[in-house]
């Protein structure tokens, strides 16, 4: 939960303006981008996320170390992607 | 994986470990504590101990959100899940977190209606699709989930979603460091500094630690190298004769925190006067309740609460680990009574947990090291 997973996002929901999805290893699902500032955001930047929420905005190197290090993770990692997959905010 | 060899490499982290060992005073013994239960993991993974010199020990703090849950709370939140027409919402790891009278996953068997959701946002879209149910979330963690929790209720006010309440247990990690500065069992010479929690506090709020109490932090990503790095930062004030809050982990964490995440958590809920954590008891103004203006979304409002107070199982010392006074293999049940598959005590449930991850990766190591010196 507090690790937070690293994602790319991939498009800014149209009609929803705090809303975006996000590419996590393959997986595709919208998280919320509310708490970062709009103009700040676009496609192609890197976010961490958190329950469902971009929490901060990081670089892309520090996205595939952390990706890395959660992978290393096993199985932790494992249950919070099966997580993230089974969400479906909107 | 570009980048990753950057935080992993062996060359560097011998490096660091050498420059670490050099900083250290000879006779003088260094204990820091990391706060953060995701530190705790990447160190037992990835052996960081053994880079570092006999005479620095990493302690492990109270930063796991499910270790420190208290009993009482597990039982509230079932009674609630009792109630006619409730579904009960929770991270994956809140479902196997023991409290007085079993955990979620025992409630779930018994009939229950408890789900497991990634996000709030899920529990509020539980709700919308489900309006003739009244849908609970169990709110738990540090300053990274709390944020979220007041977004989700910002968007069932926004919506006029009115079946959808928060049974709040989200706390704040500067107290809990704070008791840890004042318990006498324990004495630090440094903090590593919580790194998602800091991207929402920043680092400012943690001044008081150097100011006040003369003991230095700095704020450390996940990566093995960060936390060297970091631990060699703590070394290089001491040997200086400086104590300051210094950010390691600047990638990611913004001096100032996300002042949006803050907003939100600032406008839905307030501090309340004292919480209960698990081992640590009672702490002044450590945990946040709903705000009067959003009483409609507060579980403990909305239903009647028993308020439950459980002690602790007495074979437990959950409360010792959390505060670093105890190493998870000194508590008397672990790896026996108390495994992952069976826990006793909340730090074996969650993958932060100090003695989950020492049971998952930790001992293998020790377990050489102690077949290695007897040899």
């Amino acid at each position: 939960m507090c690790l937070g997973i690293p994602g790319e996002i991939v498009e800014i929901k149209a009609g929803h303006d705090d809303l975006a999805v996000v590419d996590v290893v393959g997986v595709r699902r919208a998280v919320n981008i509310g708490l970062l500032e709009a103009d700040q955001i676009g496609v192609g930047d890197w976010v961490l996320v958190h329950v469902g929420f971009a929490m901060s905005k990081i670089d892309e190197a520090e996205a595939a170390a952390t990706l890395a290090l959660l992978t290393g993770l096993g199985q932790a990692y494992t249950d919070e992607l099966q997580a993230l997959a089974e969400s479906d905010i909107s | 994986m570009r980048f990753v060899d950057e935080y992993r490499d062996a060359d560097k982290a011998q490096a660091l470990a050498t420059q670490i060992a050099a900083l250290c005073e000879p006779g003088r013994q260094y204990k820091f504590m990391e706060v953060c239960g995701g530190h705790t993991h990447t160190i037992y993974k990835h052996g960081i101990e053994d880079y570092l010199p006999e005479s620095v020990a990493l302690v492990h703090g109270p930063g796991c959100p499910v270790c420190v849950i208290p009993m009482g709370r597990v039982d509230d939140a079932i009674a609630i899940a009792h109630e006619p027409g409730v579904i009960m919402t929770a991270f994956g790891d809140m479902m196997r977190v023991p409290g007085g009278n079993g955990s979620f996953l025992d409630a779930k068997a018994a009939g229950a209606d408890i789900r497991m959701v990634y996000s709030p946002l899920d529990a509020l879209k539980i709700a919308r699709t489900n309006p003739d149910r009244r849908v609970v979330f169990m709110a738990i963690g540090f300053e990274t989930t709390s944020p979220s929790t007041a977004m989700t209720v910002l968007r069932a006010a926004a919506e006029g979603i009115d079946n959808f309440s928060v049974f709040c247990n989200h706390v704040t990690i500067l107290p809990a460091i704070k008791a840890i500065l004042d318990s006498p069992d324990l004495r630090l010479d440094g903090f590593l500094g919580p790194g998602h929690v800091s991207t929402v506090i920043g680092c400012r709020p943690y001044e008081f630690i150097a100011r006040d109490y003369g003991k230095p932090l700095v704020c450390a990503g996940f990566e093995p190298l960060d936390l060297l790095q970091s631990v060699h930062l703590l070394l290089r004030q001491l040997a200086e004769g400086r104590c300051e809050v210094e950010n390691q982990y600047t990638r990611v964490v913004p001096w100032d925190g996300n002042l949006r995440a803050l907003e939100a958590i600032g406008r839905v809920m307030q501090l309340r006067p004292y919480f209960e954590w698990r081992g640590l008891g009672f702490i002044s103004h450590s945990a946040l309740r709903m705000r009067d203006e959003y009483a409609a979304y507060d579980a403990e409002r909305v239903f009647s609460v028993p308020g439950v107070r459980v002690a602790d199982p007495k074979a437990c010392q959950c409360g010792e680990v959390l505060k670093g006074v105890l190493k998870p293999w000194e508590c008397k049940v672990f790896g026996t009574a108390c495994t992952p598959e069976t826990p006793i005590g909340t730090c074996m449930v969650s993958s932060e947990g100090a003695c989950a991850a020492y049971y998952n990766f930790g001992r293998f190591t020790r377990q050489r090291l102690t077949e290695a010196s007897s040899v």
